[in-house]
């Protein structure tokens, strides 16, 4: 089934789009047909609009008729994390808040994958508010793990994950606070990037934890994820945040970019809670790159043991004032029969939020009240110093980390049920958010029950390239990421 | 740092505006007094003299000019809202 | 025992911008509601705001004319309260890193009589800082109208030491504020317009204690009058309940200017806990040494520094500075006109501004910028009067003619024949020997040494000359004929 267009690279199809070998209605079409076999069993799309891609794509294939072709997405069929706003789509993240929300503007990301020419496709399902691991906690029911239907996607951006692996899209965007793009990534067998903190703008992106959230790709091979991110980063105006640095031709870059890398393999990232299986594939991957003439050197992240609670702390407190303005006054759900505007406040949100919504709002209100500022919020962004100069010391010694990226594969839908299990699923990615570091998941092998296991790379700050070309050369001696499932 | 039993959900639920049934505060007061006493090796770690980190990239100075650019018309800003009259957003009479 | 009323005010002035403080859709006044909105204005899910320069400027250039220190690092956070006007659901403000710090506001107390000068003292400020307006609730008999027209716009919050003592005193001080923020155009404070608004921490105490008593918060002073009559209210009413052994309440009251009554507004407000936290969204403000003498350079002279200047430098009389001083361009107009009229002339200049144009202005409900009379054709008429060739009673008449036209009043006089002495001496002589003939009483009080006495001829002389008679003339020829 590789060979199938739906599960092409976008490299591959942009030369052959190129070429006048085949149309952008064509593969969308293709897209389409491949959604409407297998979207009943994954459940990744919130919403999708097939007129909508269909018109893009003629739009694109007369553009390229008119020579007027806008780069290597141009005629892409790309999904999107239901949490970036398009104009005149829905805008859900997933919660019932925002069931009938469309957006009257377009996300800054969304404004230039239309400049690259890409066809929009598709809102992808997620944990409500990006607000979990597994993507359980989506107000419209769960998205399936296409390697095992039983089993979780990932999340938060498992939709965006799902899609991929199944082939009802050709790379999608997702977000990632503490490991919602890697983390599924690594369960659904894909290359998934979470960018440098500041390098593409969370304009449009509905804030989950407004320090910590970067949006990245999805995507089937490292060379796609660097075309994705070339069309997708860059400082924007409109984002306070954002990073003025330079933005090179990432694929171009890549292309020159050789090792031996000096890579670091934290020891804290080996311990308690690793399962054997993603261990020992992750210790074939270092072996790997000991073989091509790399050093390997054992490097220490001393703070590593206080990241979850760091995470928690700073993530949930953003969360619970990015979240105060969903209520139901000027868009969202609005509580029926209610007595004043308290009553409406107080009920909209307990009705349009779910459960891991309201904890985590509740646990950031909490540590955010009067006389819990300093012991919590101010201790957590002190601790957040002295985890980023662990990684900022080690990358004295190193280029890049590796690490696995989820302690586990995919768990059963269900499974875990106490949130601080959940909150475990997150262990090996959240420092990397903490310290605002590019970091890569690249597929790794697979556990004797067939469920994918990913490799986490870490990079030093806004060298994405170097990054890359780290996973890629993984990634080319290596043939896990051809697999696909048998749905 | 704080322990559990200090987690007074009804005044918590309040700042933050949702109306908890008595199960949701039992339940999210036990699970939150779990998150809250694993959160407490936090005060473990010396943090004297530690710089808190706001952001992971901190620059200074990020603004734009004042010239004013174009807004959203009045029947597409309120296209999402619950409830409109007159081009504004109505909500249960306010009594100040 | 004697008491003492201690006052604090909150001041928030909204910042002239063009567009708004952390968005750059258009900030105004009077617009259609809902029709100066943005995604971030809404505060629809995703957007971020990014700071307005020009607010920042203002800010610190407000602080610089009341002395504040400039933080050289401020940052921004979020204040956390749900309230319909506000679309956030937190207002982004500085909570510990205000802008400006320190500073003061010099005041004049009223003088014993209307032509003295009062006291002059200069009240402490806590601190300045910026933040952003919330929108406008209208309220119906069933529900609330939202309309975020105002919010988002750039919003300064001044608050003062509680170091006045008086009513007169913190409407000396808004006055004096006022004035000072239009000097500077960081705001043209028209509170009609909400442009300007005032709370005020009252408290009493026994005179010597240095301790405050407990604090009552007066809102809605939306007017200066208002904060006058309302505060002076409120000190009434803290000391009768004093008086009768009661104790003060903490509390904020609302005041009405019309009825002249405050009510509690304490029931249903739960304790506010705000959540400060420094807001993730936006990076911190550095102010340098260059961006500071900038701003400094573009600071206009402080209206009683330059009230002191005129009465110095043009010896104009203290009345008259006062009114000059009300209005920059007013000012301004009266140095140009000075400047241009000459050494020794600025008092008339002054004078006429004062008494004469600005009346015409009232009359003809216009304003001074779009006034006819230019500063060098009042310089003229000034010139034309001190050098004898126009005569007063004749100049308001060419002055009515400049009002009207914008001529210039020789132009005026040439057109109209209006100038002033008589072109025949001898004829003058005539009407002065007329008129000591015609009054032996006035003539034989004269001689007996009723030096006054002169003054019945004047009149009948300019009645013969109708009124274009040069006084000075007339009085030396009676007195060479009466000698």
């Amino acid at each position: 089934m590789a060979s199938a267009l739906h599960y092409q690279t976008i490299a591959g199809l942009s030369a052959q789009l190129a070429a006048g070998r085949l149309s952008s209605v064509e593969l969308t079409r293709a897209v389409l047909a491949r959604t409407e076999a297998v979207e009943g069993r994954i459940r990744a799309f919130n919403s999708r609009d097939e007129a909508d891609a269909l018109k893009q794509a003629a739009d694109s294939d007369a553009r390229r008729a008119a020579g007027r072709s806008r780069g290597p997405l141009e005629g892409i069929p790309v999904g999107l994390k239901d949490v970036i706003a398009v104009t005149d789509q829905p805008l859900t993240a997933s919660s019932k808040m925002l069931a009938n929300f469309i957006s009257p503007y377009d996300a800054t990301v969304t404004a230039k994958l239309k400049q690259a020419g890409a066809v929009l496709w598709g809102r992808l399902n997620l944990d409500e508010f990006a607000m979990g691991s597994s993507t359980e906690n989506s107000a419209f029911g769960p998205t399936r793990n296409p390697w095992d239907l039983t089993r979780v996607p990932g999340g938060s951006s498992g939709g965006s994950a799902a899609a991929l692996a199944a082939g009802t899209a050709l790379a999608t965007l997702g977000s990632d606070t503490g490991g919602s793009i890697r983390q599924p990534a690594a369960l659904c067998g894909v290359v998934g990037l979470k960018p440098s903190y500041g390098l593409v703008s969370r304009y449009g992106l509905i804030a989950f934890a407004s320090s910590l959230d970067q949006i990245g790709p999805f995507t089937r091979t490292v060379e796609d994820a660097a075309i994705m991110l070339g069309a997708i980063a860059g400082h924007d105006p409109l984002d306070s945040t954002s990073y003025r640095t330079d933005v090179p031709d990432y694929r171009t870059a890549l292309a020159g970019k050789r090792g031996p890398w000096r890579i670091g393999i934290p020891k804290e990232y080996f311990g308690e809670g690793l399962d054997p299986e993603v261990g020992a594939a992750v210790e074939k991957a270092i072996a790997f790159y000991r073989s091509q003439n790399c050093e390997i050197k054992e490097v220490s992240l001393p703070h590593t043991q206080y990241c979850l609670d760091t995470y928690y702390i700073i993530a949930t407190a953003e969360a619970s004032s990015n979240l105060a303005r969903f209520d139901g006054i000027r868009y969202g759900h609005r509580a029926a029969d209610v007595t004043d505007v308290e009553d409406l406040y107080s009920r909209s949100r307990a009705e349009g939020f779910g459960a891991e919504v309201k904890r985590r709002i509740i646990l950031g209100t909490y540590v955010l009240s009067s006389g819990y500022y300093d012991a919590y919020y101010l201790r957590a962004q002190k601790v957040r110093t002295l985890i980023r100069q662990d990684f900022l010391n080690a990358y004295q010694e190193v280029d890049a980390l590796l690490t696995p990226t989820s302690p586990v594969p995919a768990f059963k839908l269900g499974e875990k049920s106490d949130p601080l299990a959940m909150y475990l699923c997150d262990i090996y990615t959240i420092g990397v958010n903490l310290a605002g570091l590019p970091a890569v998941s690249v597929p790794c092998g697979f556990t004797t029950g067939g469920l994918p296991i990913g490799l986490q790379l870490i990079g030093q700050p806004f060298r994405e390239t170097e990054l890359l070309a780290i996973a890629r050369d993984y990634e080319q001696g290596h043939d896990w990421h051809t697999r696909v499932p048998s749905l | 740092m704080a322990a559990s039993s200090e987690l007074n959900i009804d005044h918590v639920a309040r700042l933050a505006r949702l109306a908890l049934s008595p199960q949701e505060k039992a339940e999210y007061s036990r699970q939150l007094g779990d998150v809250l006493h694993h959160i407490g090796q936090l005060g473990k770690v010396d943090v004297n003299g530690v710089e808190p980190t706001a952001h992971a990239y901190p620059v200074v100075n990020v603004w734009d000019e004042d010239v004013p650019r174009a807004g959203l018309p009045v029947d597409v800003a309120l296209q999402n809202a619950p409830r409109q009259r007159q081009h504004m957003i109505a909500v249960p009479k306010v009594v100040e | 025992m004697n008491y003492e009323a201690v006052i604090g005010l909150e001041v928030h002035v909204q910042v002239k911008t063009r567009s708004k403080m952390f968005t750059r859709v258009a900030a105004g006044y009077g617009h259609e509601p809902n029709t100066l909105t943005d995604p971030v204005v809404l505060a629809l899910p995703g957007v971020l705001p990014v700071m307005n320069k020009a607010a920042l400027d203002a800010v610190i250039k407000a602080g610089l004319m009341l002395g504040c220190d400039i933080a050289p690092v401020c940052k921004w956070d979020r204040k956390q309260y749900f309230y319909p006007d506000s679309p956030k659901n937190y207002q982004i403000s500085q909570y510990d890193q205000p802008i400006c710090l320190g500073g003061g506001v010099e005041i004049e107390l009223p003088g014993p009589a209307r032509n003295v000068m009062g006291e002059h003292k200069r009240i402490p400020l806590t601190r300045i800082h910026l933040e952003e307006d919330v929108g406008k609730l209208n309220h119906f008999a069933t529900d609330s109208l939202v309309d975020y027209n105002r919010a988002g716009t750039p919003l300064m919050e001044i608050v003062s030491e509680p170091a006045m003592h008086s009513a007169e005193e913190a409407y000396a001080y808004l006055t004096s504020l006022r004035a000072t923020m239009v000097y500077g155009g960081i705001s043209d404070c028209d509170m009609e317009k909400g442009q300007l608004r005032c709370d005020a921490n009252i408290s009493v105490r026994p005179v010597g204690e240095t301790r405050l008593g407990t604090k009552v918060e007066l809102k809605n002073l939306n007017s200066i009058s208002f904060v006058r009559d309302g505060i002076a209210h409120e000190i009434k009413r803290q000391l009768a309940v004093i008086e009768r052994g009661g104790t003060i309440v903490q509390e904020t009251r609302d005041y009405d200017g019309q009825t002249g009554v405050s009510q509690s507004l304490r029931s249903k407000e739960m304790a506010h806990d705000y959540r400060y936290f420094p807001d993730p969204d936006l990076m911190p403000v550095r102010v340098d040494e260059a961006w500071k003498s900038r701003l400094r350079s573009e600071c206009p002279e402080l209206p009683f520094d330059r009230q002191r200047r005129f009465m110095s430098q043009y010896q104009v009389p203290y009345t008259i500075t006062s009114v000059l001083i009300l209005d920059r361009a007013l000012g301004d107009y009266f140095e140009e006109a000075a400047r241009l009229a000459g050494p020794g002339r600025a008092q008339a200049v002054g004078n006429w501004l004062v008494n004469d144009l600005l009346r015409e202005i009232g009359v003809a409900k216009t304003d001074l910028a779009s006034a006819k009379v230019r500063p060098a054709q009042l310089a003229e008429l000034v010139n034309l009067i001190e050098s004898g060739t126009l005569l007063a009673n004749t100049a308001r008449t060419v002055f009515a003619k400049m009002f009207a036209t914008g001529d210039s009043p020789a132009a005026i006089i040439e057109r109209e024949g209006l100038t002033a002495a008589p072109t025949d001496a001898g004829e003058l002589e005539q009407w002065c020997r007329d008129a000591i003939a015609g009054n032996p009483k006035a003539l034989a009080e004269f001689k007996a040494g009723k030096e006054s006495a002169i003054n019945a001829f004047k009149g009948p002389v300019m009645k013969a000359a109708k009124g274009r008679a040069d006084p000075k003339q007339v009085d030396a020829t009676l007195r060479r004929l009466l000698a």
